[in-house]
């Protein structure tokens, strides 16, 4: 007995040195200076420059234009992941509602159309939308970084497959308990989805949040510049005898990482119900 | 409180499937009516179009006079209970028995009148904070029963609401809503495929079987002169033995025996003979009775069931403790008990006279006024 515990807790140990590693030496690192890293490499000690990197990181204006502070970046990072998990989960469970509930021509056609979209990434499709967000005049905007990322296959199938589960004498009591289409959705299927929302609120957050590729096509004014971005350009000073900034860049990937991690403690326990919940 | 009138309705599904074949009902105010049969019979789809829960092919069904066909279930004054119980997982029992109402902008001094009401009834007044999880099944009946009560509905429409509950406890529901029912005078549908269900429920039952009607009639009725041969195996437990026979003027011949049977019949020739286990009783010294090849015996406490044959047709007759059983038992029937089905369509024969001393026919008056 004893040894078996002995080995599930080294095979556990092992794992989590392997995932927290690297986080804890990306954080220990951002606490030298900036000429320490580039003459000695990573870190495993704690420096004393936590407070005045990270307080430049947060507060202290960059960029170009010098007025893009890391504060600025996380406020944007955040709308499009916020606004990109809502607006996600509000258009994919009303699409599945659609799906679902109602008969109408073409419908499972519908959702299939919809479906074979998870197969294309956001890369392929990039050019299109570009040009679609740019004549609409939206580039620059958190509504363009937003928009035309919202249409989610993997949403809609999720939404869809949990209001496949709902048992149909749910529906059947409501209908006679005098609810319509509307009341039905927002008294008894959108509280029912509680976990999933929040399941698929963590995974789209934390996608949204990641974003790279998008923001940069979208975005030249650095005002609506994202930590992600951020991070890239504090490395993009390699000019003559200029060392970058390792040290920030380090600090502000640690900032990244802190507001997913939030959202999935705080979720964790509804996100694991979200997934392996079938009772009803 | 209403009078319903199904009349000639039909259920037809996209696919051609014809569920329900031109059914007439006529319901009185207050009155119990069980839809028995078994699964397939189209019974829940009958209730579930007269729930508004199922469209109307042909035919038309009214609540209270009124014509319901496109009204919807929420606009025809019913409240229905279901075999899952369908309680809203998320919401308190309060909740649940109060949502229909506030749907109906129901003044909420009122709701919680209605509900404190409702929840003394079936005594889950303890319960009206909890979650439906947290309710065992019993209790989440007496919830899904209060939802149809706090609504004060003219018509109760039940499918099934006890299949999902262990026996002993169907036993006491079934005799709770019986009371409830009573008490609140409310015309009820029932829908169940248990003949015993059925029996110990209903004022009047409706035997279906393959989308049509076998027979309405009161329970006594129904056991006691079964319409047709699927009437008397599927009503009645143990079901009623049917034996292929043949009438031959005064004789009834089954197999290689052979009994005088004093009723005149209309029938003659090949018919199917129908006699309830319990009607079956032992010979006493000196009768010839039938010969009865005893298989095996089940034993039921109160009396034994003994299976086995006569002349080569499988019988079952119920025995009394104190009988011995010995391989082979003789057997006799009152005459007046025995059932006459025509062996072609399955239908009763009417013995044309009632024998002196047998059973009254029950009233036909009833089953007359629905032809």
């Amino acid at each position: 007995m004893y040894r078996t515990k002995f080995f599930d807790h080294l095979i556990l140990i092992a794992g989590v040195i392997l995932m927290l590693g690297p986080l804890v030496v990306a954080f220990t690192t951002s606490t030298h200076t900036a000429a320490e890293i580039h003459t000695d490499g990573l870190m495993l000690s704690i420096g004393d420059h936590f407070t005045e990197t990270y307080d430049k990181v947060l507060f202290r204006g960059g960029g170009f234009t010098g007025e893009v502070t890391g504060l600025t970046m996380a406020l944007n990072s955040l709308i499009l992941g916020l606004g990109f998990a809502i607006g996600k989960i509000v258009l994919s469970m009303m699409a599945a509602y659609a799906i679902v509930y109602f008969r109408f021509r073409f419908a499972t056609l519908a959702f299939w159309l919809i479906f074979t979209t998870l197969l294309l990434p956001l890369e392929v499709r990039i050019m299109p939308s570009y040009k679609v967000m740019s004549d609409l005049g939206l580039l620059n905007t958190h509504t363009g970084l937003i928009l035309p990322l919202l249409a989610s296959a993997t949403g809609t199938f999720f939404f869809r497959q949990f209001f496949k589960s709902v048992p149909d004498e749910l529906l059947e009591a409501a209908r006679i308990d005098g609810a319509g289409p509307v009341k039905f959705f927002i008294d008894v299927l959108v509280p029912l989805s509680r976990t999933m929302i929040a399941a698929v609120f963590i995974i789209m957050f934390v996608y949204g949040w990641n974003q790279y590729l998008w923001p940069m096509l979208m975005t030249t004014d650095e005002s609506f510049y994202t930590l992600m971005r951020g991070i890239k350009q504090i490395l993009q000073v390699w000019v003559g005898s200029q060392i970058p900034d390792y040290n920030e860049a380090f600090a502000m990937a640690v900032l990244a990482m802190l507001p997913p991690v939030v959202i999935v403690v705080i979720f964790q326990s509804w996100f694991i119900k979200g997934l392996t919940e079938s009772d009803k | 409180m209403a009078t319903i009138h199904i009349d000639q309705v039909s259920k037809i599904y996209d696919g051609g499937v014809h569920a329900v074949k031109g059914i007439d009902i006529a319901i009185e105010d207050g009155e119990f009516i069980v839809l028995v049969g078994p699964s397939g019979c189209g019974k829940s789809t009958l209730l579930r179009m007269v729930a508004g829960l199922e469209a109307i092919s042909e035919g038309t069904v009214s609540i209270g006079g009124r014509v319901v066909n496109t009204v919807e279930p929420a606009d025809r004054d019913i409240a229905m209970v279901f075999q899952n119980y369908a309680l809203y997982p998320h919401m308190s029992v309060f909740d649940n028995l109060a949502y229909g109402l506030r749907n109906r902008k129901t003044p909420k001094a009122e709701i919680e009148a209605r509900v404190a009401e409702a929840a003394r009834m079936l005594e889950i007044e303890p319960y009206l904070k909890r979650k439906p999880r947290a309710l065992s099944g019993g209790q989440r009946q007496r919830v899904a029963m209060g939802r149809a009560i706090v609504r004060k509905p003219a018509v109760f429409l039940f499918d099934e609401p006890l299949s999902n509950l262990d026996a002993k406890l169907r036993v006491t529901m079934r005799g709770e809503i019986r009371k409830l029912q009573r008490r609140l005078a409310t015309t009820a549908i029932y829908v169940t495929h248990d003949q015993l269900e059925a029996m110990t429920l209903a004022d009047r039952l409706v035997v279906l079987n393959g989308g049509v009607i076998e027979q309405i009639g009161t329970p006594l009725e129904v056991y006691h002169r079964p319409a047709s041969t699927f009437v008397a195996s599927f009503i009645g437990s143990p079901a009623m033995n049917l034996l292929e026979g043949t009438i031959d003027g005064g004789q009834l011949v089954i197999g290689d025996v052979s009994m005088a049977f004093g009723i005149p019949t209309s029938a003659s020739g090949p018919v199917t003979v129908g006699i309830r286990a319990e009607d079956l009783l032992l010979a006493g010294e000196g009768v010839a009775g039938l010969p009865f090849r005893v298989d095996y015996v089940e034993e039921l406490g109160a009396h034994r069931l003994v299976h086995g044959h006569l002349s080569s047709q499988a019988l079952t007759a119920i025995i009394p403790l104190e009988a011995a059983i010995t391989e082979e038992l003789r057997l006799t029937v009152a005459p007046e008990r025995v059932h006459f089905f025509a062996r072609d369509t399955g239908r009763r024969i009417e013995p044309l006279q009632p024998h002196p001393g047998s059973r009254a026919p029950m009233p036909l008056a009833r089953e007359a006024s629905f032809a």
